[in-house]
C-alpha cells in the first residue's frame, strides 16, 4: 500500500499512517457495495457506448488503417515514360544493401541512351529489413519502397521477387 | 398424441432448451466482454458470428486428447461427467412456466440446492485426480468456498420459505409448509409486489452473491484462477473433457439464474394476470425466459467488471459479512412475521 520508497527511517515505523488505516476500514472498503456499483455503471457505459467510448478494432481485410506517411513498404521498380525500367544496373543498391538481399546480373541495353540494363533484378523479401538504404542509393530514382505492407505468400520461393514482379508492384 | 406421451414431452423440451441456450452464452458472453473491453468479438463464422459455438465445438472435439501419465484413471474419467449432471439434474424441479414443470417435488427447492451443489465433486474431484498441484489446490478451494457460501445461500434461503408459509397460511388457512418450488411461484404470482425480491431484498442481495460463489464465476473464481493456478482444476483436461467442463459451468449459471428467478423473482410470474390456456402458458414461459437471460447477463457483465477477490478477502466474505448478514435476515423476518400475524 505505502507509495514510498523503503528509506532507513521509515521502514521502521511500526504503524501505517493514520490516513490510509482509515482509508482501508471505512464503509465504501468493507462493504465493496458502493465500489461494485461504480465499477458497474462503468462498463454498462462501455457496453452502450456512452459517453465518447468507441470501437476500437478494425475489421482488418475490409477496412483498414491509413499508411503513415514515409512507410516503408514492397519494393518498386519504376519505369520511365518510355515503359522501360529505368535501372541501368549500376550495382549501388545491391552494393549498399546492409542485408545483402538484392541479386542482380546486368546485361548491355538495347537503347541508346544507357550502357546496361539489368537481365536479373531479385530481391529477397525474407531477408530484406525495408531500410530504404536500396531507395536512397539509387542515382537513378529507379527503386523505392511502396506503402504495401501485406506481405504474405505460401512458400519461401515466393518471395524472392524477380523483376517482373518488381516492375508490375 | 398419445397421453403416455405427454409427461416426457417436457423434459424433452427444457433440457433441449438449455442445451441450445449454452452455446448461445458462450457466443453471448464473448460478445459482452468485447464491449466492455471496446472490442468486437467474434463476428466471422455465419451471419454476425452467430455459428460461433459450432466451431468452437468442433475445434475442441478435433483437439488432442491428453491423459497425463500418473492420473487416477477411474475418477479423471468421471469427473466432467459429474462436474455437468448436477446442474442440469436441478433443473427437474424448477417451473419453467404455468405449470411446465418436470417434477413438482413437494421439497422441490432443497431438492434444487442440494443438487446443485453436488457440482463440487466434480470440481474437486477432477483437481485431486489430476495429479498436479495446480489443479489439486483449484479443487480445494472450490470446495472451501462451496461451504462457505452454501451456508448463506441455506439461510437466505430460510427467510424465503418463511415469507412464504407466512402468506400460504394467511390465504389457504393451512399450516403446511411450502417447499415446493411451484408453491413458491404460485405464492409470488398475480403482481409485480409479490414477487419474494420485495419480501426480502437483503435475502436476495446474499442469494445471488452466493449464486456468484457457487458457480465458482468472477469475481468468486478461485478454483481455476488463471494468474495463481495455471487453469486450476481442469489445467490437465483437454478436448472434449474440458468441454464437459466448460460445458457444466455455463449450465450451472443457467440453472442458478433459474433458482433464483423461482425463488425471488416471481418465477414464471409476468407481472400481470395471465390469460387462461394455452396462450396463458406461453406468455409464462417466456416472462420466465427473459428473466433468467436478464440475471444470465448480469453474471456476464459483472464477471467483465470485477476483478477476482483475494482468498482471504473470500472467506472473510462469507463467514464475516454474509452468514450474519443471512443470520439477521432470518431475525428480521421472523419479527415481522410475527408483527404481522
Ligand atoms: S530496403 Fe534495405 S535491406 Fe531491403 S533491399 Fe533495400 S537496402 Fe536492402
Ligand atoms: S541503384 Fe538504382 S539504377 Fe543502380 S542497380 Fe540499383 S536500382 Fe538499378
Amino acid at each position: 500500500m505505502t507509495t514510498s520508497t523503503a528509506s532507513p527511517p521509515e521502514t521502521q515505523q511500526t504503524q501505517a499512517p493514520t490516513g490510509e488505516k482509515k482509508k482501508s476500514t471505512g464503509f465504501k472498503f468493507k462493504t465493496y457495495i458502493p465500489a461494485v456499483i461504480t465499477g458497474l455503471w462503468n462498463t454498462f457505459k462501455h457496453i452502450l457506448k456512452l459517453d465518447g467510448h468507441k470501437t476500437f478494432t478494425l475489421n482488418y481485410p475490409e477496412e483498414k488503417l491509413p499508411v503513415k506517411k514515409g512507410y516503408r513498404g514492397e519494393h518498386r521498380l519504376k519505369k520511365d515514360e518510355l515503359g522501360r525500367e529505368k535501372c541501368v544496373a549500376c550495382f549501388m543498391c545491391q552494393t549498399v544493401c546492409p542485408s545483402v538481399c538484392i541479386r542482380i546480373i546486368a546485361e548491355e541495353a538495347p537503347w541508346e541512351d544507357r550502357d546496361k540494363r539489368p537481365a536479373v533484378f531479385e530481391i529477397d523479401m525474407l531477408r530484406c529489413i525495408y531500410c530504404g538504404m536500396c531507395e536512397e542509393a539509387c542515382p537513378c530514382d529507379a527503386i523505392e519502397l511502396t506503402e504495401t505492407y501485406n506481405v504474405v505468400a505460401t512458400n519461401r520461393h515466393a518471395k524472392v521477387y524477380d523483376k517482373d514482379r518488381l516492375l508490375s508492384n | 398424441m398419445p397421453e403416455f406421451f405427454l409427461p416426457l414431452l417436457t423434459p424433452i423440451l427444457v433440457f433441449g432448451a438449455i442445451m441450445s441456450l449454452v452455446p448461445m452464452l458462450v457466443l453471448g458472453e464473448r460478445r459482452i466482454a468485447a464491449a466492455i473491453q471496446d472490442r468486437v468479438g467474434p463476428n466471422r463464422v455465419g451471419p454476425n458470428g452467430l455459428f460461433q459455438p459450432l466451431a468452437d465445438v468442433v475445434k475442441l472435439l478435433f483437439k488432442e486428447e491428453i491423459v497425463p501419465a500418473g492420473v487416477d484413471k477411474w475418477m479423471y474419467f468421471l469427473a466432467p461427467a459429474l462436474a455437468f449432471l448436477p446442474a442440469a439434474f436441478a433443473f427437474t424441479t424448477i417451473p419453467v412456466g404455468r405449470g411446465v414443470q418436470i417434477a413438482d417435488l413437494n421439497m422441490g427447492v432443497l431438492f434444487a440446492i442440494t443438487v446443485t451443489s453436488l457440482g463440487v465433486y466434480g470440481i474437486s474431484l477432477g483437481g485431486w485426480s489430476s495429479n498436479n498441484k495446480f489443479a489439486l489446490l483449484g479443487g480445494l478451494r472450490s470446495n472451501a468456498q462451496v461451504i462457505s457460501y452454501e451456508i448463506c445461500m441455506g439461510l437466505a434461503l430460510i427467510g424465503v420459505l418463511m415469507v412464504s408459509n407466512f402468506f400460504y397460511d394467511v390465504e389457504a388457512g393451512q399450516t403446511a409448509a411450502v417447499v415446493s418450488s411451484g408453491g413458491i411461484v404460485e405464492l409470488q404470482s398475480g403482481s409485480i409486489f409479490n414477487w419474494n425480491i420485495f419480501k426480502q431484498p437483503l435475502g436476495f442481495l446474499i442469494f445471488y452473491i452466493a449464486a456468484f460463489a457457487e458457480n465458482n464465476r468472477l469475481p468468486f473464481d478461485l478454483p481455476e484462477c488463471e494468474a495463481e493456478l495455471v487453469g486450476g482444476f481442469h489445467t490437465e483436461y483437454s478436448s472434449m473433457k474440458f468441454a464437459m467442463f466448460f460445458l457444466g459451468e455455463y449450465i450451472a449459471m443457467v440453472t442458478m439464474s433459474a433458482l433464483t428467478v423461482t425463488l425471488y423473482l416471481g418465477g414464471w410470474d409476468p407481472g400481470f394476470s395471465l390469460p387462461e390456456g394455452f396462450l396463458g402458458t406461453l406468455i409464462s414461459i417466456g416472462a420466465f425466459v427473459v428473466k433468467v437471460l436478464i440475471l444470465l447477463f448480469i453474471y456476464i457483465w459483472v464477471r467483465w467488471t470485477l476483478p477476482r477477490f483475494r482468498y482471504d478477502q473470500l472467506m472473510g466474505l462469507g463467514w464475516k459479512v454474509l452468514i450474519p448478514l443471512a443470520l439477521f435476515n432470518i431475525f428480521i423476518t421472523a419479527v415481522v412475521c410475527l408483527l404481522m400475524g
